[in-house]
């Protein structure tokens, strides 16, 4: 135990560097290599759903429409445009979750608490719906097939991603990027006041905020990494199932982050590593495992509010710089206060 | 698209009336829960789910489908009793997105647990004999036992209205949904309204499992879409208000029922355009309070 | 926490998640020695289709049984492993990658839905693994997403809409209305019907299309009666079936026209009961009473009964065919590169494992084979728990009945 504390005292200093050691091998801690890039991707719509949650203190229920723009926006480009670049294709999907995201989030955000959330909800079921009916761009409820796997040119080399490692690795290699890109914005000035509105929303504005513009912007962030996250996960499964835009997958999104750790830095990919492991080693073994997810979502929630990564992290009693968050505040009602 | 004489529409405003009696049932257990204790049951799907089930579990043993309407919703209630005083409890004080997760969670948990103990494939679930037949209204001919639930509903809604209204209970409920606070300082317990008001909640979503059971079947994943569906009735007529639920509900039938209609692909997602469009214009839902979700 | 290794720790399993997770890397060690025939079967053991999921697994399991009892293949043992793919085709795509790379099967049976052996045939096509898919799709055998390596085993809708629409026609009514799930497979029914409809001087009166898996037909109903159609053709998988045939029963529509759907489901039939289903027509690509005329049928039903104490299902009856078609093509290739026998069974693509004749066409792979018009039988009618229909025609394979080559995109 007592080795344990300078570790997390270092790994708090250097989040980053921290991250792509630990992923770098990850691989090879993981039953089998293929789940590893499926916890490296969601592990990144969870962090863009924290990002808006844990550190802005907005619960959306609709965080599926922009991992699922982000795979429709890099599917149809690969597959349907035929682009030929795995860069441009890769780039679509997370602008056309940006856009996703900047217009969703200007409806959404005129209502706070559920009701924000409710419209998160609907705007993402449309999309679903969209995505369904819309089958000559979408492949409608058959999933968009047929995207291919192009290889990736870097500085005149050409590497060819059709192996389990080898596409886990190109996808480490954007995961590490966005994740610092995260700590750029968590560390800058704007990350310290959207934690400032996460705390309270009324003092921030007194300070002279922008804090409805900066929410805004805290949402397109948030599309923006899941959408990455999507366009990742089309090149991985070759295919786009139109159930990526279902309300089920904003609940996955939201179990992984808070069975992480909301709020925390490292807490949505730890979330997704346990959930989707566990998904899969218990499928094999059982098929009521949604029991077992369900109880242990449940435990959780009872007992370990902050989630596997945010009880470590406070039982260890470190403070690393890694920004560690109580629950996110949204008003409580007055019934609570006493 | 159809014809738009009266003969043509009617039976569509019965059929969505229907529908709309099943979510009004949902929606005020759910915004009696929400209003009062401002928790979020995503498991009420799955309770509706147990409504049913439970209906057949009593059928089985006693033949009477009268005693299964009647019985079924109070163990379910029983069950929801058990749920806030032994789990969302010990959530008072957290944020409150917390019990909204405990819920889904056990949503997850409670239809698993009915695969476990009734199979997969679900229960038939048939109306009584005495309910099986048409009954002819003159424009078409309209099955007796959905006619049975608008009925059951309405006297439910008109028994509702007395408790809520008329008992002290119901005094207590509607003060706490306003001021809380202000009721404690009064030195009511409100721990045990708090109980009685979440077990009355699940023992409605439980009746209306109850009574859908026999016009669609008994199956584990039949509350999945219902609870969702029922979050939008409550959204839109305005959380914490008992009117709103049941405005909200039977509009929501109707809508559902008339898009079906004129433009079945749009079924589906007309429900959710309609909760955008009110909560855009109308930001705390029909008859909703601002600050009450905030 | 302790007793955790640093290497564990760090994985931020916890120790059960770590425990579970650690059984994932010994198989390939412990397998080592017997090196035994490994086929994966991905189906969606949870969700809305389990029941056909559980034939789909009783069906594979026969068939491994009756492989192994006549001492494998090759001399080796057959393995069936099967992985649950919740319905959802990213799930699908996932079991099939940890089959294929952890498991190290060397062929994939399976798939119930179209959406996700789609899914799970880019995997295949990947990792150059044959699959043999059991889900009812028209697209898995056309091009763009079929390749030589993948087969199709089970009906799809264009054989089952044009079989039923035609046996329709001909002894049920010419004015129909369809009533059909707005998805993929529903679409591709309703298209085909009407054409198969048009094709043999009928009338459409109307179709109408309802999101899948709402249950609530009520809002249709009345507009159909008011048609008064001969026929309702009903396209309603799953729990709709049972939902669907209740209301339209409640609303007396049983009695004013006939109800016939493309496709019978033995799971929801059994489900659903004799009064719900009496005087319903459907096609079904087998039936357990077929014992009675069929020698291989009756030693499939009987291995089954003494196994399971229930006769194999329809969709039992897929998986039971695709495992035992790998298992023929291994031998006839003597190899399980997937190639070799893709084309060994191209090369002799007639077989009867339970039912008669099926033969593989040699453009896209794909399973002719016979089916059977069936009724189900009334209330008292019903001869013990499993015999709730009556047989009315058969129907031979014919290519006639799927798209042709051309059609699907092959040369």
């Amino acid at each position: 135990m007592r080795v344990l504390g300078p570790v997390f005292a270092a790994v708090g200093r250097h989040p980053v560097l921290a991250f792509a050691i630990f992923f770098a091998a990850f691989p090879f801690l993981v039953p089998y290599k293929a789940l590893a890039a499926q916890v490296l991707i969601f592990g990144l719509v969870a962090l863009g759903f924290n990002l808006l949650y844990g550190y802005t203190g907005l619960l959306s229920f609709g965080h599926a429409a922009y991992y699922g723009l982000g795979a429709y926006g890099t599917g149809i480009l690969l597959a349907k445009v035929k682009i030929g670049s795995l860069w441009l294709g890769l780039a679509a999907g997370p602008l056309l979750a940006m856009l996703g995201g900047a217009v969703i989030g200007f409806f959404c955000l005129r209502r706070r608490g559920i009701y924000f959330a409710m419209l998160t909800l609907a705007f993402a079921q449309l999309l679903y719906f969209v995505a369904f009916h819309l089958a000559e761009v979408t492949g409608g409820d058959d999933g968009l097939r047929g995207i291919p796997q192009l290889p990736l040119n870097l500085f005149g080399w050409t590497f060819k991603l059709d192996g389990t490692l080898a596409f886990y690795y190109f996808a480490y290699a954007v995961v590490v990027l966005a994740v610092a890109g995260l700590k750029r914005i968590l560390d800058s000035p704007f990350g310290t006041v959207l934690q400032a509105i996460r705390e309270n929303g009324d003092r921030a504005a007194a300070c002279g905020y922008d804090v409805n513009r900066i929410r805004h912007l805290s949402f397109v962030f948030s599309a923006m990494f899941a959408g990455l996250a999507g366009g990742l996960d089309a090149l991985r499964l070759a295919v786009v199932p139109v159930e990526s835009l279902y309300w089920t997958t904003s609940g996955q999104i939201v179990i992984m982050t808070l069975l992480g750790g909301a709020g925390t830095f490292f807490g949505p990919f730890v979330g997704a590593g346990t959930y989707l492991v566990l998904e899969d080693r218990l499928s094999v073994f059982t098929e009521s495992w949604p029991l077992v997810i369900g109880l242990i979502f449940m435990t959780f929630v009872l007992f370990l509010p902050r989630g596997v990564w945010g009880t470590l992290v406070e039982r260890l009693s470190v403070t690393p710089r890694a920004p560690e968050a109580p629950a996110p505040a949204a008003a409580p009602s007055p019934a609570r206060r006493i | 698209m159809g014809d738009l004489s009266l003969a043509a529409v009617l039976p569509q405003i019965f059929t969505g009336l229907v529908l709309g009696m099943i979510f009004v049932l949902l929606a005020i257990g759910l915004s009696l829960i929400f209003g009062l204790m401002t928790v979020v049951n995503f498991s009420h799907g799955a309770l509706y789910m147990l409504g049913a089930y439970f209906t057949v579990f009593v059928l089985t043993y006693t033949r009477s489908f009268w005693l299964a309407l009647v019985v079924a919703p109070i163990i379910v209630g029983t069950l929801g009793l058990l749920v806030e005083r032994f789990l969302i409890r010990r959530l008072y004080g957290r944020s409150p997105d917390d019990p909204l997760l405990l819920t889904f969670g056990l949503s997850l948990v409670l239809i698993e647990t009915a695969k476990l103990i009734w199979g997969k494939v679900g229960l038939t679930l048939d109306p009584p004999r005495e309910l099986a037949g048409a009954v002819n209204l003159g424009f078409m001919a309209f099955p007796a036992y959905r006619l049975f639930v608008i009925g059951v509903t309405v006297a439910v809604l008109i028994g509702l209205w007395a408790f809520v209204t008329r008992t002290n209970i119901g005094l207590i409920i509607r003060a706490g949904s306003r001021d809380p606070l202000m009721v404690r300082a009064l030195g009511i317990n409100l721990n045990r309204i708090w109980l009685l008001v979440f077990g009355i909640g699940c023992g409605l979503a439980g009746l209306a499992g109850a009574l859908a059971g026999p016009m669609r079947g008994a199956y584990a994943e039949m509350g999945v879409t219902m609870v969702i569906e029922s979050f939008v009735v409550v959204v839109v007529g305005g959380m914490g208000s008992l009117l709103g639920a049941v405005v909200a509900g039977i509009m929501i039938g109707q809508v559902v029922g008339i898009t079906t209609f004129f433009a079945p692909k749009l079924a589906e997602i007309m429900v959710f355009v309609v909760m955008a469009v009110v909560l855009l214009i109308r930001p705390s839902g029909i008859f909703g309070e601002a600050g009450l979700a905030e | 926490m302790a007793s955790i290794t640093r290497r564990k720790f760090l994985a931020g399993t916890g120790v059960a998640a770590g425990a579970v997770a650690a059984q994932g890397w010994f198989p390939a060690v412990l397998r080592a020695q017997a090196e035994p025939l490994r086929i994966g079967c991905p189906l969606p053991l949870t969700g809305p289709f389990a029941a056909l999921a559980a034939d789909m697994q009783r069906g594979a399991q026969l068939a491994q049984d009756e492989l192994n009892g006549k001492g494998g293949i090759m001399g080796r043992k057959v393995e069936v492993l099967f992985r649950d793919d919740q319905l959802k085709p990213a799930v699908g795509a996932q079991r099939t990658k940890e089959l294929i790379e952890n498991e190290k099967v060397q062929f994939i049976v399976g798939g119930l839905a179209a959406h996700v052996q789609m899914a799970i045939n880019e995997q295949t096509k990947k990792s150059n693994v044959l699959f043999i898919s059991t889900s009812q799709s028209d697209e898995i055998s056309a091009k763009p997403d079929t390749s030589p390596i993948t087969f199709h085993e089970a009906l799809n809708p264009t054989i089952t809409s044009r079989v039923m629409g035609k046996w329709t026609c001909d002894n049920l009514g010419k004015k129909w209305w369809i009533i059909y799930a707005d998805y993929a497979w529903g679409k591709q029914n309703n298209q085909v019907l009407q054409d198969t409809l048009k094709a043999n001087g009928g009338t459409l009166l109307g179709s109408t299309p309802y999101p899948l898996g709402s249950a609530e037909f009520s809002a249709h109903l009345p507009k159909i009666q008011a048609a008064k159609p001969d026929v309702l053709m009903s396209v309603t998988p799953g729990a709709d079936n049972i939902a669907f045939l209740k209301q339209a029963r409640s609303f007396g529509m049983d009695k004013q026209m006939k109800l016939a759907q493309p496709l019978l489901w033995i799971a929801y039939l059994k489900e659903g009961g004799p009064e719900l289903y009496q005087d319903v027509h459907g096609a079904l690509n087998w039936y357990w009473e077929l014992q009675d005329s069929i020698p291989t049928a009756k030693k499939f039903v009987e291995a089954s009964m003494k196994k399971f104490n229930m006769p194999p299902g329809d969709y039992g009856a897929y998986s039971y065919s695709g495992v035992m078609e790998v298992a023929r093509g291994v031998e006839l290739a003597k190899s399980t590169n997937a190639e070799a026998v893709a084309n060994a069974l191209r090369k002799s693509p007639t077989y009867d494992h339970f039912k008669g004749k099926q033969w593989w066409r040699a453009c896209d792979n794909k399973s002719f084979q016979d089916l059977w018009i069936m009724k189900g039988r009334g209330p008292g009618k019903a001869k013990g728990e499993w015999g709730l229909a009556d047989i009315v025609a058969k129907v031979a394979a014919d290519e006639k009945y799927d798209r042709t080559c051309a059609e699907k995109g092959h040369a």
